[in-house]
């Protein structure tokens, strides 16, 4: 039988993993893939309970994720558009994204 | 026989999640994070959400990853240089770790609050899954229905004043 | 269908999105307008979104004392929201009346930048408003996104490309946690309205019979801590305040932080109240940590930006002080703090912003040297925002802090008010420091390219009135502020 903590349990182990990936990674883009891993297993999490619970807010909350996510992807993707123009590297080290 | 399956396709979708953050290129991470899209669409259909499956695949594989792939395509990317194992490295390791142990344990221990609602996955069947969530949209989730067209706005007109080179 | 539209007008209130409706509308049509502007100057967009946000403010201003709920509860147009509200008009006003000569003098005459900052305000005042989480994580994610937007502004410039491009990666991470914070209690819960999980928490137990909601509370706080700009989630706040647009990071240190605390404190307030000693306890050690850390880094920069970029991350510290004391005088302390914050930090970036010539090499503290002797006015305008951020008497930052720790002394934390003060006399130091090179070296060059552009003068003349008021009769918006909280 198949729980609702089944579910929640690996979207635990894609949200860890995506947390590593965006802390280890240097490409902007591959970064951006993290954080769209991160907001995926949020996504997985949300319809889980939701079906678990058996109310439609989970599932509505997760549309709005996903309006939020192709925004973020616009805007994001165009940023390091210009950042690529006047650097050409999207690596993060160049952008010292650690530094004190 | 439905649990074979369920761990078959975390198995999948877990290990492509690993390889969207060890793959050297670009592009295999992506086709990775495809991968994983795709697991978490049979995911939905097992958890009576049809509709949000097809979103998923229609939004994030069919829209935000083909964006994503054009601007690796655009920017001409190659491999990622190899990543010196920097104390860095193993401080996020560690991190990532304390995420991942508090938050299994925390489901773990803790637990969901009980079955409440009324939208059982008989209803799902009879009603539809469509017209279910377009009512709660229009009715329950008016609001922020509204909000997310001026998000969506707000996103058009900073990428067009982000890339356009002369506006 | 006749009976979903009856089910669906039932829950529209206008009243309670009037003000962010009227600041919306105020921002599509100044982008229509756009088109027919002449291009290479602003003068035009910057005075028709003056008037939106007046505008705006009358109606915030018609709300007050007259609270009202709506679209079946996911906002509340009460006092508090309308306090806040006022803050954000405020802290984009004054940005947006500085912005216009800066754009010019730097190449970038954009009117689409000021629909920008009007949908970020809007995006504040929904995070304000919002009484359902998925309200408030829009009006969020609103905010932010064109807050990304506006802090790699700068196209052709490299800095500000890496702060927008940072503050984009950085806060699409902290979304994340926030996310997922808000989906575990939701799971504890089953539900996203603040109402809803305050009253299941308050009835079901404490955080040790179930766990699920300590993780969910973290990791929202985490994500929230991340906006505020709370040590130790600070990494992003000096680079992308220091590569941002000048007017940028003055709007980005007052309005989206005070939206955020807004945000924070409603939601603590409304669904973890009956957890209230556990999250005291976490959120004091941030205090702490943000107030030192802010402070002891902001003593080595040299670059004018970047310490008034730690200055704002102690700032937030002080601020959580008040959350952290958790009664009336402490919430409303914040309520006030952040206005007097608002006026002396934005102040404070016009005159850096009129100090500044094109490409902004002016910034560093050298640069810096005789400036007030030779600009009388922005030198004497500087001084007193100087004043107000050390905290001294009789200005806005006095009584502000004094509130705060007023209210931390009256809930029995005794050594974090001690700690607080001790971290004002440190600011001491670097803020007297601006000084001592303002008025007490030899000016190298004669300042000859700073001029006073009427707006931005208005705008700093404002925030000294601001700084003023609210330091000599604070009583009047203390009373409101209390006023304010719930």
């Amino acid at each position: 039988m198949i729980t609702v903590y089944h579910y929640m349990t690996v979207a635990a182990i894609l949200f860890a993993m995506g947390t590593y990936g965006v802390l280890t990674r240097r490409n902007a883009i591959v970064i951006f893939m993290c954080i769209e891993l991160m907001l995926n297993s949020v996504n997985l999490t949300f319809i889980a309970l939701s079906s678990h619970l058996q109310n439609m807010d989970g599932q509505v909350f997760v549309l709005f994720v996903m309006a939020v996510a192709a925004a973020e992807a616009g805007v994001g993707l165009a940023l390091m558009i210009a950042f690529y123009r006047n650097r050409d590297s999207i690596d993060v080290d160049d952008i010292n994204l650690m530094k004190l | 026989m439905e649990l074979i399956f369920f761990y078959l396709i975390a198995i999948v979708a877990v290990a492509s999640g690993f390889l969207v953050i060890r793959c050297q290129s670009p592009v295999n991470s992506a086709l990775g994070l495809v991968n994983t899209f795709f697991c978490l669409a049979i995911f939905y259909v097992m958890l009576h959400a049809p509709f949000m499956a097809a979103i998923q695949i229609m939004v994030y594989a069919g829209a935000i990853m083909v964006l994503i792939i054009f601007v690796i395509m655009l920017l001409n990317l190659g491999t990622e240089a190899r990543k010196r194992y920097t104390t860095g490295v193993v401080w996020s390791a560690i991190a990532s770790l304390l995420v991942l142990f508090n938050v299994m344990y925390f489901i773990k221990r803790g637990r969901v609050t009980g079955a409440e609602g009324d939208i059982t996955s008989y209803t799902v069947e009879s009603v539809g899954h469509v017209e279910l969530i377009g009512k709660a949209l229009f009715t329950e989730y008016l609001l922020p229905f509204e909000i997310a067209s001026i998000l969506l706005l707000v996103a058009i007109v900073g990428a067009v004043v982000l890339a356009k080179k002369e506006v | 269908m006749e009976n979903l539209v009856q089910i669906a007008l039932q829950n529209v209130n206008m009243a309670a999105i009037l003000p962010s409706l009227v600041l919306t509308c105020f921002g599509m049509g100044l982008l229509l307008i756009n088109v027919f502007l002449p291009r290479g100057t602003t003068r035009h967009a910057v005075w028709i979104s003056v008037i939106g946000l007046v505008v705006t403010g009358f109606f915030v201003y018609t709300g007050w004392g007259n609270p009202q709920y709506g679209f079946n509860d996911a906002v509340a147009n009460d006092n508090y929201t309308a306090f806040f509200s006022v803050i954000f008009l405020f802290a984009a006003g004054l940005t947006i009346l500085m912005s216009d000569d800066y754009l010019t003098r730097e190449g970038y005459p954009v009117s689409e930048y000021y629909p920008l900052i009007l949908f970020a305000t809007a995006g504040a005042m929904w995070m304000a408003s919002g009484t359902d989480m998925l309200t408030i994580f829009l009006g969020l994610e609103v905010m932010s996104i064109a807050l990304y937007v506006l802090a790699g502004f700068f196209r052709g410039q490299l800095r500000s490309n890496e702060a927008g491009l940072k503050y984009f990666l950085l806060g699409a991470f902290s979304t994340g946690f926030l996310l997922y914070g808000i989906a575990l209690i939701y799971g504890v819960t089953g539900s996203t309205k603040l109402t809803e999980i305050g009253i299941y928490l308050n009835a079901h137990g404490s955080l040790l019979e179930n766990p699920m909601t300590l993780a969910g509370l973290v990791l929202l706080s985490t994500g929230f801590l991340f906006k505020i700009a709370a040590a130790p989630f600070h990494m992003w706040t000096p680079d992308v305040y220091e590569g941002a647009p000048t007017p940028v990071t003055a709007f980005m240190s007052a309005g989206p932080k005070a939206a955020a605390f807004a945000a924070f404190l409603r939601i603590m307030e409304y669904c973890f109240f009956s957890l209230k000693p556990e999250w005291t306890a976490m959120l004091w050690v941030i205090a702490v940590l943000t107030m030192v850390i802010g402070n002891v880094i902001a003593i080595q920069q040299t670059n004018l930006k970047r310490m008034l970029a730690y200055s704002s991350i102690a700032h937030a510290g002080y601020a959580l002080v008040g959350l952290v004391a958790a009664n009336e005088i402490g919430y409303s302390g914040i309520l006030f703090y952040m206005l007097a914050y608002t006026f002396m930090n934005i102040g404070a970036f016009a005159v850096l912003v009129l100090a500044g010539k094109k490409g902004e090499d002016n910034l560093t503290l050298e640069g810096f040297s005789g400036f007030g002797l030779k600009r009388p006015f922005l030198g004497v305008a500087m001084t007193v925002f100087l004043f107000s951020l050390m905290g001294l008497p009789p200005t806005a930052g006095f009584a502000g802090k004094f509130y705060i720790f007023a209210g931390a002394v009256k809930a029995g934390y005794i050594w974090l008010a001690v700690i607080g003060v001790l971290n004002s006399a440190v600011s001491l130091y670097y803020y007297l420091r601006i000084m001592v090179y303002m008025y007490f070296r030899d000016a190298e060059e004669d300042y000859a390219w700073v001029s006073l552009p009427a707006a931005a003068v208005i705008s700093i003349v404002i925030a000294l009135i601001g700084v003023f008021y609210l330091g000599i009769i604070p009583g009047d918006v203390m009373e409101m502020a209390k006023m304010a909280i719930f």
